[in-house]
């Protein structure tokens, strides 16, 4: 049966198609978007971009803690009488429609004033009328059409987030300036010594050099405070030569048309200026709405459901919890503290805390963990201590967690930038020193010379440009990547080590498979009902994966919690659980997942569930160990060893039940030998790991989906071309090289002019954008080039 | 060719008109988001007398 796509998420409709209004649907959640869609005329929805919807989830009772007027003014970025506004963030933005339908969010609900969506930061700022609609109901309406914000405790505690506008103001200024300048300077590049020229170019002068003050003094101050202070620690970085080319042609200029000795030399100072802010600019790129920085607060939800003594439940924020409250977690919900089980079946997935990839399932009287996920059901929770104390927090707050080993790297602009200050003071006294035996009246001008013709420009815009190029075509491809430094750090990497659960498995599928007698279709039948019965994450694994069967209702249904099931259908009986539930003896192999079958008390054969690993996981880790050393840290037990050994090239290095800190400390070990570590992790467990080493790729299902602190994030889609990425940025580096090249190319030309004292302006004034455009346009061809075979 | 004076300062003057632009609508914030405002654009404006709107377009198409 060939399959059709939703209208309305464009996913293919694989367990059930729902017919309405000539078209189909996945599920009735779309079918009921695509609706209220259609009878508030939103339907240019769908003619905009086919398939960008998003089936709504079940949220009842998910934002209650809304109503909380305290909660809500820590969120809200204004309130007034009536008029509220509120930013939130919302990950499914993806797409024209997706702007569209927030946009005109008003015919849905007249209480919505208006809403703009900034669509680089996946935000919508949303003006509403309180009286109207509630915070709650503007949430709970965006999450009905499948366009739920995500509210965590990192936005609660956040506050206002102030947008940095200097650089824009900086670069506004100094193209201003240029362009005017330029403008002015230009009589005097051809004619000199005419009569009307010589009247009135006085006042040219000082129009030119009041433009240039504002460049200097606001413009360029970041790169005259940032000299200053290498300096004064002893360092040379890329922005002292910068800083002294600006002075030096600032003083000589002002010097020049002060005494009337020329024309000076503002044009080529306000040039180099605007174009090193151009090349700042360009390298600011960010994801703004992902967030590299995040810790375990954005993991959080901003509150929980306390039971009052009288059995009533209220909303209150996290962090007011104490010891001995007692907390309902639904099902899907986080457990915010460590705490024991009072009442409710347990089933949580730790997999983020520990790496440990199957549910737990806990009873009564057992103790829980911060960190884990419910799964199913709702559980009551007695606090054992409060938000702030739990182990969770506590390893975060551990120095080693926090510590950041990569804020001490060079980066390569900033290591030549030595080189070539030193180069070119060299050269400058030795030419002005010759120049004093020849002609001492020239000497100063040669010094001068020398100074402002050495550009740094084209050194200081190889790598912005290069690297802030690769950010971009990086991000098209699902690999998003923090800053430029990490693209750096990322080609020096010689050791690659990966997470297993969640990063070399994904824990959307699982393979299973069956050793043992076939059952009959009967059988069969029995099994699949008995397994629908049953909450148990494996059940309903097992259930989703077998093949359709009818639903027939059983006579009797027992489940024994974490144990097993039985179901019983007219005469036939069977038994589905642990090996020893089923057989009585204990499982060959301990920890894996595995689920007996036996039908009418004769044993039929086991199912063994794991997790699959990603598609061409084997392939990536046989291209990467051509190059780098490879190995596996998984927070998981042993029982996928022999797996993983088959999957991966001979002799990987694999290391099971680590701890968070034991993942930490091989990282350390591995840099004490003197190696560049790549961590490639998911979970809250890998974060230190992540911390420490040179370069910490964060694997994301989701972007709605937690991922810690790192440098990269990398979408599940694209893991496979993880050595592509890592092969290009290598390819980036010797673009950067090269354009070296073409810099000193340059410099040596200029150069001439300066050291045989024959540097006009207008020579300088080509020179300089002539370097700084043709440098920009040939990395950013290159980089283009590089980039063109990444699917 | 003293007029030169006037002409240097009205150029400035405008161009500084524009820089005062450019500032405010920088303060404004219509700097912070360069990229959604041109996927905006691009919507079409839906009128709310879009039924008689056409209604007499088609009227005049067709007589009948």
């Amino acid at each position: 049966m060939p399959h059709t796509n939703c209208f309305h998420c464009g996913l293919p409709c694989e367990t059930e198609e729902v017919h309405f209004d000539e078209k189909s649907f996945c599920c009735h959640g779309c079918k009921t978007v695509y609706t209220i869609f259609r009878d508030n005329d939103l339907s240019y929805y769908y003619e905009l971009e086919g398939g960008a919807g998003k089936t709504p989830e079940l949220n009842q009772g998910k934002f209650d803690y809304l109503d909380d007027p305290l909660i809500a003014e820590r969120l809200l970025e204004f309130q007034d009488d009536s008029h509220h506004i509120i930013s939130l963030s919302i990950p499914h933005i993806h797409c024209s429609s997706c702007i569209w339908v927030l946009e005109n969010l008003n015919r849905l609900n007249p209480g919505v004033y208006s809403s703009q969506v900034d669509f680089p930061r996946k935000e919508a700022r949303i003006h509403f009328n309180s009286g109207q609609i509630s915070l709650r109901e503007l949430v709970s309406l965006l999450s009905a059409i499948g366009y739920e914000p995500s509210i965590t405790l990192e936005h609660y505690e956040g506050g206002a987030k102030k947008v940095d506008r200097k650089l824009i103001y900086q670069l506004g200024i100094a193209g201003f300036a240029f362009g005017n300048i330029m403008f002015l300077s230009f009589p005097e590049y051809f004619e000199s010594g005419e009569y009307w020229l010589e009247k009135y170019k006085g006042i040219f002068h000082w129009i030119m050099f009041a433009f240039s003050l504002p460049v200097v003094f606001y413009s360029g101050s970041g790169y005259l405070t940032s000299a200053y202070k290498s300096l004064r620690s002893g360092m040379l970085n890329i922005d002292v030569p910068i800083a002294l080319g600006i002075l030096v042609l600032f003083i000589r200029s002002t010097v020049e048309i002060a005494l009337d000795l020329g024309q000076g030399f503002f044009d080529s100072l306000s040039g180099l200026v605007f174009f090193l802010l151009l090349g700042k600019f360009f390298q600011q790129r960010t994801y703004a709405f992902l967030s590299f920085e995040r810790d375990y607060r954005s993991y959080f939800p901003i509150a929980v459901t306390r039971l009052k003594a009288d059995g009533s439940e209220e909303s209150i924020p996290v962090h007011e919890v104490l010891k001995g409250d007692r907390l309902l977690i639904k099902s899907s919900s986080l457990i915010p503290t460590d705490s024991i089980l009072l009442r409710g079946e347990g089933r949580i997935d730790y997999s983020f805390v520990t790496g440990e990839a199957r549910a737990l399932s806990k009873k009564s009287g057992d103790r829980l963990y911060a960190g884990g996920k419910q799964l199913q059901g709702a559980i009551e929770i007695e606090v054992l201590k409060p938000v702030s104390q739990s182990y969770l927090t506590e390893l975060w707050s551990d120095a080693a967690f926090s510590r950041n080993p990569k804020t001490a790297f060079r980066n390569l602009t900033d290591r030549i930038g030595k080189r070539f200050t030193i180069a070119v003071l060299t050269i400058a006294f030795v030419a002005a020193g010759t120049w004093l035996f020849i002609d001492p009246s020239r000497a100063l001008n040669v010094l001068t010379a020398v100074l402002i013709i050495a550009c740094p420009c084209a050194i200081a815009l190889a790598a912005p440009f290069t690297l802030g190029n690769l950010l971009r075509i990086f991000g098209k491809k699902g690999f998003y990547v923090k800053d430029t430094e990490s693209l750096e750090r990322m080609a020096l990497v010689d050791t690659a080590i990966f997470d297993k659960t969640g990063t070399l498995t994904t824990t959307r599928k699982n393979s299973i498979d069956y050793t043992g007698i076939e059952l009959t279709e009967a059988e069969a039948i029995l099994l699949k009902n008995t397994l629908r019965a049953s909450g148990h994450p494996l059940s309903q694994t097992l259930y989703q994966q077998l093949a359709p069967y009818n639903i027939i209702p059983l006579d009797n249904f027992e489940e024994h919690l974490g144990e097993g099931l039985e179901g019983r259908l007219d005469d036939a009986r069977i038994r589905v659980g642990s090996s020893e539930f089923v057989t009585g003896a204990p499982p060959a192999q301990p920890g894996g997942s595995e689920v007996h079958i036996s039908s009418n008390d004769n044993y039929k054969g086991h199912f063994i569930i794991r997790n699959s690993y990603r598609e061409g996981a084997g392939r990536l880790f046989e291209e990467l160990s051509r190059d780098y050393s490879l190995a596996v840290l998984s927070g998981d037990n042993e029982s996928e060893k022999a797996y993983l050994q088959e999957l991966l090239p001979p002799l990987t290095p694999m290391y099971f039940n680590q701890k968070p800190m034991e993942k930490l400390q091989f990282v350390r070990e591995l840099q004490r030998e003197g190696k560049e570590v790549l961590m490639v992790g998911d979970g809250l467990n890998d974060a230190g790991a992540l911390a420490q080493s040179k370069v910490g790729i964060a694997i994301s299902e989701d972007a709605n989906l937690f991922t810690p602190a790192c440098d990269a994030i990398l979408d599940s889609r694209q893991f496979t071309n993880l050595g592509v990425f890592l092969g290009v940025t290598k390819k980036a580096m010797k673009i950067i090289y090269m354009s070296f090249g073409f810099s000193l190319l340059y410099n040596v030309v200029g150069l001439y002019f300066a050291v045989t004292g024959q540097l006009e302006p207008v020579i300088a004034a080509i020179l300089m954008p002539l370097s700084s455009i043709s440098i920009v346009a040939f990395t950013t061809a290159a980089t283009n080039w590089i980039g063109r075979n990444i699917e | 060719m003293s007029v030169i004076y006037m002409l240097l300062a009205i150029s400035v003057l405008v161009a500084l008109i524009f820089f005062v632009a450019f500032i405010i609508s920088v303060r404004k914030g219509q700097y912070d988001d360069s990229y959604t405002p041109s996927v905006r654009m691009l919507f079409e404006d839906e009128l709310v007398e879009k039924d008689s709107d056409v209604s007499n377009f088609n009227q005049l198409d067709n007589p009948n």
